[in-house]
């Protein structure tokens, strides 16, 4: 609750700062105030209880698991900012009004990780979308940012339609937008419920980009200004899955069996298509777009397990693919060259820069001891103790090993290839850098104690 | 103790060489390392061998049923020996050697060494998943960095293999995790598994073993990557890193998927006999010296599978001591071919020849090390050599022991074919005009030379104790092994 309204409150803030404060620096600091701030509440909440006793008539439900999640957003986006904040500027005038759609997305994020009714799953998605559509075109002189802007709007519209006719299906069938209170498949199952599971299933594919519905997400992430691709492919991708997974969890479960399938077949040729497509890319931001296609795939197997392992796993998923992906979109981000020949011979430029960028590769990657590895895990055991689908297992282990391959050739530029690639990086920068690093080395060898903190 | 310092003295020491600027001190710094690790392992083996010494349990995963369990036994004592040996004969004899960022270089080695030991010491499947792993990447970067002009698609190949055999272990030790709910070797050793799983995740096990290992088919990564790779790390891939997979058959298949064992024993041995076959065809068609040495080791080790999976006492306890030998046989082979690499430039046989006039020193070295790894008498490889053998023709788990058999003595009379001609095309003869001018061994080199010709000499005459050492170890896995009472049933 406490993180909902001043999520929402810092985005109208912000939009006012941008009148208020003239000097760029004033308004990240701004920013980054409010995202502390949001942490600290949001913790408060965990620890004491909400600050606001706001009725919600049963539509949210502020549980230990979403408040946790909160968390893991939030800390990303901390991360984000003091990355990526200054490279914000480089995109458009509009400096403050970035930072206050990023604030309104958190808003969306918050009662997507939280939500119990329909109506506030939908308004979630589209308080994300909405934001999202208005950042990939922020680039307004450039021709491909406008093109995925509007490719963007057209698709998301779209599933946003075959949403809402799935929660209209849902709530003819039941009588109730209450996904507690569904309790579909108990009974003889209905037809219009189960068909609208499907279009709920199929528009929350789309929108974290599973295959066969991951069409859009190549073409947005590679013409949204990159320091955007880094939000919507890490903390508002993750959060999506949240909402995918408590939608299936809450109102489906029942119907676990019918769905499993199902979620099986479109893991599997996420899993497929994002890794296969990925090996011939030439830029590494492209490579990074189908790459965050795959690691959905590695999502999806947590809503397909749906146990105690899987819950876990998303979580530290969200956390290990989040941190990791914004510490490489932000050594991105300052690249002259976004292909992988310009990466050629960063380590001899900055061996700092490309350290950090190895671990993150290699967490991404799945390689033990990083954060990659033991959320890769958590998902594989998941699968593995339902005691079924077990070639879905090898055919994710499989196509990590495909992974393996196109994320290693940012590995082989930095080091192995001679070039001159650098970047301007500042001492706060690399500090920073460091830090993700350790962060995602801690969280890959001691899981327990991050996993701690969503029980006690 | 022992168990926990012999990993952590080389990671420790790993992580602080990548601070030394200088590469006289990162060279000394990582030799010294070696040397402590040395110590420590020879510690382990004589004053500290009680087994209160040499186990170590740890917190760690505890909510995955994981812990971070470590102990020697008879056979990780002689492989943590092996690794510790080997360090520091690797490190003397490319004292001369120069590296670019000589800091990282023996940094991302001493790092291997560590995982390595990990993989030796594990007594917990997670934790050897995750060390069989971490001994996989700073060789991947020390390959791709140091190596020779074609290293990065070759290592990559060789990376991309390895990973893919490990994740598969991975799922199947998932698999045997979802039956035992625990990673314990104990839990492991105890699964039993029903027979028709058994027999499917065997091979997700095998796969990863067989591509370390390499077992034909899966050795097409290996001459290529002892080609390209600097020869310090050739050396730690051959001569410790290959062991890791004719380990973990020994410690992580035979016990945990014991009637799968059997039953694929004699595919498994098939592939070996032809590997062997196969390798031992090619090496004798080589003129690199340097492929000509990786042929072989895929000649040996595919005996070693072999014997593995015949599961007698006497072939097991074979493997287990050949697994040292030819440790150190093939590290001792590869100090010569570096050493003659860097003076004339080439690897080539035939343009070398009479050495043994300008250099006798390295000539007798060479000979005694061709000697043991053609496995004669008085030499370290003839004992593992002989009870492989034995054990192989007496096994009680196929009924092709004797085809096998001769099969396998066909590879070694061609090994000393190869050997042999090796010797004669690069020591004796006339002196070609690159050898002309050869200069013979410095004290570094005949230090490490030295060395290794004890060892090859001691274990040969009086293997006594390493027969002692591994009886144990090798009666228990045996005894996990044994289908026979099924079978009589």
């Amino acid at each position: 609750m406490n993180a909902l309204i001043i999520s929402a409150v810092f985005g109208v803030i912000m939009m006012f700062s941008g009148i208020l404060l003239k000097n760029k620096g004033s308004i990240r600091a701004v920013a980054i105030a409010g995202v502390l701030l949001l942490l600290a509440a949001n913790i408060a909440e965990m620890c004491s209880g909400p600050l606001f006793h706001i009725p919600v008539e049963g539509m949210l439900r502020f549980e230990r698991f979403s408040l946790f999640f909160n968390n893991i957003v939030f800390v990303c986006t901390l991360v984000y900012f003091l990355l990526t904040a200054r490279d914000m500027e480089k995109v458009g005038a509009d400096y403050a009004e970035y930072f206050a759609l990023i604030f309104f997305i958190l808003a969306g994020t918050v009662m997507v990780a939280s939500f119990t009714s329909l109506l506030i799953l939908f308004l979630g998605i589209e308080i994300i979308s909405i934001p999202l559509y208005i950042l990939t075109g922020s680039d307004k002189k450039n021709l491909r940012s406008n093109e995925a802007s509007l490719k963007y709007f057209l698709m998301g519209a779209f599933s946003t339609g075959l949403m809402l006719m799935g929660i209209a299906l849902i709530y003819g069938s039941t009588g109730t937008f209450n996904t507690t209170l569904m309790s579909i498949g108990t009974k003889t199952p209905d037809l219009p419920a189960v068909a609208g599971m499907l279009l709920l299933l199929f528009s929350m594919s789309f929108k974290v980009s599973a295959a066969p519905f991951h069409f859009w997400t190549p073409d947005v992430y590679d013409g949204a200004p990159t320091v955007f691709t880094s939000i919507m492919a890490t903390i508002v991708k993750v959060s999506v899955f949240i909402g995918f997974i408590r939608l299936f969890q809450d109102a489906f479960g029942h119907l676990h069996n019918t769905w499993q399938l199902w979620v099986a077949v479109v893991a599997a040729l996420t899993l497929l298509i994002g890794n296969i497509t990925a090996v011939f890319q030439q830029s590494v931001k492209r490579m990074l777009a189908y790459s965050s296609i795959s690691q959905a795939g590695f999502m999806l197997l947590a809503l397909f397990a749906m146990n105690s392992n899987a819950k876990e796993g998303i979580l530290l998923y969200s956390l290990a693919y989040s941190l990791a992906s914004i510490a490489i979109f932000a050594v991105l981000v300052r690249m002259a060259d976004y292909s992988f020949e310009g990466f050629n011979g960063l380590a001899r430029q900055q061996p700092l820069v490309a350290a950090v960028t190895t671990i993150c590769i290699l967490s991404l990657a799945g390689i033990p001891l990083t954060a990659g590895f033991i959320s890769k895990f958590y998902m594989l055991s998941a699968v593995m103790l339902t005691g079924k689908y077990l070639w879905l297992v090898i055919f994710a282990v499989v196509m990590a090993a495909v992974s393996a391959y196109y994320y290693f050739r940012v590995i082989q530029a930095m080091y192995f290839k001679d070039g001159n690639a650098t970047i301007e990086a500042g001492t706060g920068f690399k500090v920073l850098l460091v830090v993700v690093a350790v962060l995602i080395i801690l969280v890959g060898t001691f899981p327990s104690s991050i996993l701690y903190w969503l029980y006690f | 103790m022992i168990a926990l310092f012999l990993i952590l003295i080389p990671l420790v020491t790993g992580l602080l060489a990548f601070f030394f600027r200088e590469e006289k001190m990162a060279r000394g710094w990582a030799l010294l390392s070696a040397i402590g690790t040395l110590t420590v392992s020879v510690l382990g083996l004589t004053v500290l061998k009680a087994p209160a010494n040499l186990r170590f349990t740890g917190e760690w995963m505890g909510n995955l049923g994981s812990s971070f369990s470590i102990g020697l036994d008879g056979m990780g004592q002689l492989l943590c020996l092996l690794n510790a040996v080997a360090y520091v004969i690797i490190l003397l004899a490319t004292w001369n050697s120069s590296y670019r960022k000589a800091n990282n270089f023996f940094g991302l080695l001493l790092l291997a060494q560590a995982g390595m030991m990990g993989v030796f010491l594990a007594m917990d499947a997670l934790l050897f998943y995750f060390s069989w792993e971490l001994a996989l990447i700073p060789v991947y970067f020390l390959c791709s960095q140091w190596g020779g002009d074609r290293r990065i698609p070759v290592t990559f190949k060789f990376f991309v293999y390895t990973f893919l055999g490990s994740l598969l272990m991975l799922t199947g030790i998932l698999f045997v995790y979802s039956h035992t709910q625990s990673f314990s070797m104990e839990a492991f050793y105890n699964s039993n598994l029903p027979n028709d799983q058994q027999a499917w995740v065997f091979w997700l096990f095998f796969i990863a073993f067989a591509v370390k290992m390499p077992v034909f088919p899966f050795h097409t990564w290996q001459p290529d990557t002892y080609e390209q790779s600097p020869t310090a790390v050739t050396m730690v891939l051959s001569g410790i890193m290959v062991k890791m997979g004719v380990f973990a058959v020994l410690r992580w298949l035979l016990p945990v998927l014991p009637v799968a064992s059997y039953s694929w024993g004699d595919l498994v041995s098939t592939l070996s006999v032809t590997g062997m076959l196969y390798a031992s065809l090619i090496a004798m068609r080589q003129d690199d010296i340097k492929r000509l040495v990786a042929y072989s080791s895929i000649a040996h080790i595919g005996l070693m599978s072999l014997a593995i999976f015949s599961e007698s006492q006497m072939s097991i306890q074979g493997v287990m001591i050949q697994m040292f030998s030819h440790g150190i046989n093939i590290i001792g082979l590869w100090i010569v071919v570096e050493l003659i690499e860097r003076q004339f430039g080439t690897r080539k046989m035939s343009e070398l020849g009479g050495l043994a006039q300008k250099a006798p020193a390295m000539a007798i070295f060479f000979v005694l090390i061709a000697f043991a790894n053609i496995a004669l008498p008085l030499t370290n490889a003839f004992i593992g050599e002989f009870l492989m053998f034995s054990g192989i023709y007496n096994s009680q788990v196929t009924q092709y022991n004797v085809i096998l058999t001769v099969l396998a003595l066909v590879c070694i009379i061609l090994a000393a074919v190869y050997t042999l001609n090796m010797i004669r095309k690069v020591f004796f003869g006339d002196a070609q005009i690159l050898t002309a001018k050869a200069v013979d061994l410095r004290s570094s080199e005949t230090l490490a030379l030295g060395i290794l010709a004890i060892l090859i000499l001691w274990s040969g005459i009086y293997p006594q104790p390493l027969l002692d050492l591994t009886s144990n170890i090798t009666d228990a896995i045996l005894n996990k092994a044994d289908v026979m009472h099924l079978i009589k049933k």
